[in-house]
């Protein structure tokens, strides 16, 4: 069996350096450079925090669509780098973006905060395209566009449509909604009270969590009393560091399933989706990351696969020429969700299938049939054109 | 008594030599449940239903039909399964986790794409000696061997691409890129064009032999289905260069297309999400695996109506039908 320095490399899964190959016998080989910055600030101390975000989430997802990308563009005479980093502070990774725009590196995937991302958006100006793979705040698509910034995390909205059409296919349309208190809880929670509305529920209860108290010995006493009220089909809850979401399921008064950011979740992805080819995706993360897929991952590879199709189909490695094909009606990037994604042309946000799963099995994959639209059901999920204040072509 | 125990030997004897006449079988991969059903084309039932090893999908006939070679993905093998007794008498080396393969028509080499690992494994079914591993892109699966022998070619489902692979050198010459996630290439009878599907692209591409070039594309539109839902894997085209079926995926229809004028003819609706489609030998009749729903579909070729659906196991994939020339 013939095994070659790529195969070898790509099987070994380097971790911040890259698969280079020999070089290229073709004069005109595509060159493509990408930078990877991540910097997520300490979460606070988590209580049930059993499985953790893992360090390299996203970064591992960005190399893999490099070697992606490497192992299709060598017969096509394309050659992709990626340079990443990840930082400790803020002003650590602003720099480290200034120092890759300096170096003339134009597409850029960036794992931050939604404050991060717009201080780096204005540093990036138009010298360089930016994936935002991690801030999922919907202010980025509402009114706060870039043309500049393209996003392939799902937002608040996107989720929380996802669920509440799921809730509304299921009647299960009584809500007893429990938000935490941290500004990603609210947002969370605002998203979905507006899916809610959008979706025909009815948030029966509305109740921030403000107990302090260690949860790990006083759940089964606390959670019944608190969930007590007018009758409810389902708990939602809203804890994006997982405070107390994890001692909801089962601790409720009346017997309900918890769904939201713990119990039954939507995200980007999950590593039980094996459907639509997905499970080579899954088995090539996997041997690479040795670790399942996570929503981060998955949305820092699809930035840099969805620019991958673009340099082929466009023959270029110009950033300006592969930001105008992919805000256009001709791409398409196949992601092992069982149709194609595109960018939506008024905010740069990917449209895409948002699966619901719980720890172990996927539940379904909305949007579900029977909502409507007449441009594409992807777009039932989110902010739609006329809802959004963001026009980046028009 | 002796006249009535020869009596019966010779109805006995009678009874075992007509089972070994022509009999046209479909044979389906069924790829959740590991087996692989047997339906009589006759009286388009199901006889029986056998095992085989884990998440079998592409299946291929050898050219006296005496064998079946059944890709067993998950078993990383090539399972060689003897016909008449419809049990595994051999494995393979295949390379990890072959999908679809093709024999070349020397009947030896077999070109299998191993989906994991962005190969494709040449292998001799004789020697049972793996002559090549030629690199590809990302998730191979299409196999396609021209009939004249020269070309072999195969898909990368993610790197969107057709490999054409000179059978003589076991080297690439060409690399196509076609629509998103390609499935499944066809030759056509006389060699001239390739026939390739891209699922995601929602299109099929029709490639010119001699130069090597995309000729045509073939877009799909359903009344009242989302152009999403259209996703063409299969084909199947007739060796008079009348008729491809193009099976649409969740669009759950198989496209008639004249493959002259490359004009869709026809929508013809089948189960849920199929797949792959098989003629029959004398090319009267078309089967379809219908993945979701668990069946396959029967359609009359001449009057391009689906005529029955047969039940079979879990996920059909793949469908292969013998001639009945030989048991």
């Amino acid at each position: 069996m013939k095994e070659s320095p790529l195969s070898r490399c790509l099987a070994g899964g380097v971790f911040l350096a890259t698969c280079l190959l020999a070089p290229l016998t073709q004069a005109d080989t595509l060159e493509v450079r990408f930078g990877y910055l991540q910097w997520q600030p300490d979460r606070g101390p988590a209580l049930a925090r059993l499985t953790p975000e893992p360090e390299d989430a996203g970064l591992q997802g960005a190399q893999l669509a490099i070697n992606d990308n490497l192992s299709t563009g060598r017969f096509l005479g394309q050659h992709y780098q990626l340079e990443s980093a990840i930082l400790g502070s803020e002003d650590a990774l602003l720099e480290a973006l200034a120092a890759m725009l300096d170096a003339d590196i134009e597409l850029i995937v960036l794992n931050v905060p939604t404050t991060t991302l717009r201080k780096a958006s204005e540093i990036g100006g138009e010298r360089a395209l930016l994936f935002n793979a991690g801030a999922r705040d919907v202010s980025l698509r509402l009114d706060e566009c870039s043309p500049y910034l393209l996003h392939t995390v799902p937002s608040h909205a996107m989720l929380t449509d996802a669920l509440a059409q799921w809730l509304n296919v299921r009647r299960w349309r009584s809500v007893f909604l429990i938000s935490g208190t941290t500004d990603d809880d609210r947002a969370w929670a605002e998203a979905f009270r507006r899916s809610a509305q959008k979706f025909a529920l009815n948030v029966v209860t509305d109740k921030e969590w403000t107990f302090e108290a260690d949860m790990r010995r006083n759940a089964s006493a606390e959670l019944p009393l608190f969930t007590q009220g007018p009758d409810y089909d389902v708990v939602v809850v809203a804890d994006e560091r997982n405070d107390f979401g994890d001692f909801v399921p089962f601790n409720t008064w009346l017997p309900r399933p918890v769904v939201g950011t713990q119990g039954m979740s939507p995200d980007a992805w999950h590593p039980a989706i094996e459907a639509w080819g997905a499970a080579q995706l899954q088995n090539r993360f996997a041997k690479q990351a040795e670790r399942p897929m996570t929503g981060t991952d998955y949305a820092a590879w699809a930035a840099v696969r969805a620019v991958g199709e673009a340099v082929t189909r466009t023959e270029s490695a110009d950033m300006e020429i592969l930001r105008d094909y992919l805000l256009g009606d001709d791409f398409e990037l196949a992601a092992f969700k069982g149709r194609p994604l595109s960018f939506r042309d008024w905010n740069g946000q990917l449209r895409q299938p948002v699966p619901l799963a719980h720890p172990n099995s996927l539940v379904a994959m909305a949007p579900f049939e029977g909502f409507l639209h007449q441009h594409t059901e992807l777009d039932t999920l989110g902010y739609d054109r006329p809802e959004s204040r963001c026009r980046l072509r028009d | 008594m002796k006249l009535p125990i020869r009596l019966a030997a010779a109805v006995l004897m009678f009874g075992l030599s007509s089972s070994l006449w022509a009999q046209s079988l479909a044979y389906v991969s069924n790829e959740r449940d590991h087996t692989i059903s047997v339906i009589d084309m006759a009286t388009l039932e199901v006889v029986d239903t056998f095992p085989v090893g884990q998440r079998p999908r592409g299946i291929l006939l050898s050219p006296d039909e005496s064998l079946l070679y059944v890709c067993a993905s998950d078993d990383d093998a090539v399972q060689v399964v003897d016909l008449a007794t419809r049990r595994v008498i051999d494995t393979l080396p295949s390379g990890e986790d072959p999908e679809q393969f093709a024999l070349h028509p020397n009947g030896r080499h077999l070109y299998i794409a191993n989906e994991d690992d962005a190969l494709v494994t040449v292998l001799d079914v004789e020697t049972k000696r793996v002559l090549a591993q030629i690199e590809v892109g990302i998730e191979p699966e299409g196999m396609g061997v021209s009939h004249d022998g020269r070309w072999a070619v195969n898909t990368s489902e993610t790197s969107n691409m057709l490999h054409w692979i000179n059978t003589e050198t076991f080297e690439i010459e060409k690399n196509i890129v076609i629509g998103s996630r390609p499935r499944h290439v066809e030759f056509t009878r006389d060699d001239a064009l390739l026939w390739a599907s891209a699922e995601i692209g929602g299109t099929v591409h029709i490639i010119d032999v001699e130069s090597l070039e995309e000729i045509h594309t073939i877009d799909f539109r359903i009344p009242g289905v989302n152009q999403d839902r259209v996703q063409p894997v299969g084909i199947q085209l007739t060796s008079d260069g009348r008729y491809a079926f193009v099976a649409l995926g969740p669009a759950n229809h198989i496209a008639v297309v004249d493959a002259q004028t490359f004009e869709v003819l026809d929508y013809l609706l089948v189960g849920a999400r199929v797949w792959q489609v098989a003629l029959s030998p004398d090319e009267k009749t078309l089967l379809t695996t219908n993945g979701v729903s668990g069946d396959v579909s029967v359609i009359d070729v001449d009057k391009l109506e689906v005529i029955k659906t047969i039940d079979v196991g879990r996920f059909p994939w793949g469908v292969k039908i013998t001639s009945g020339s030989r048991s």
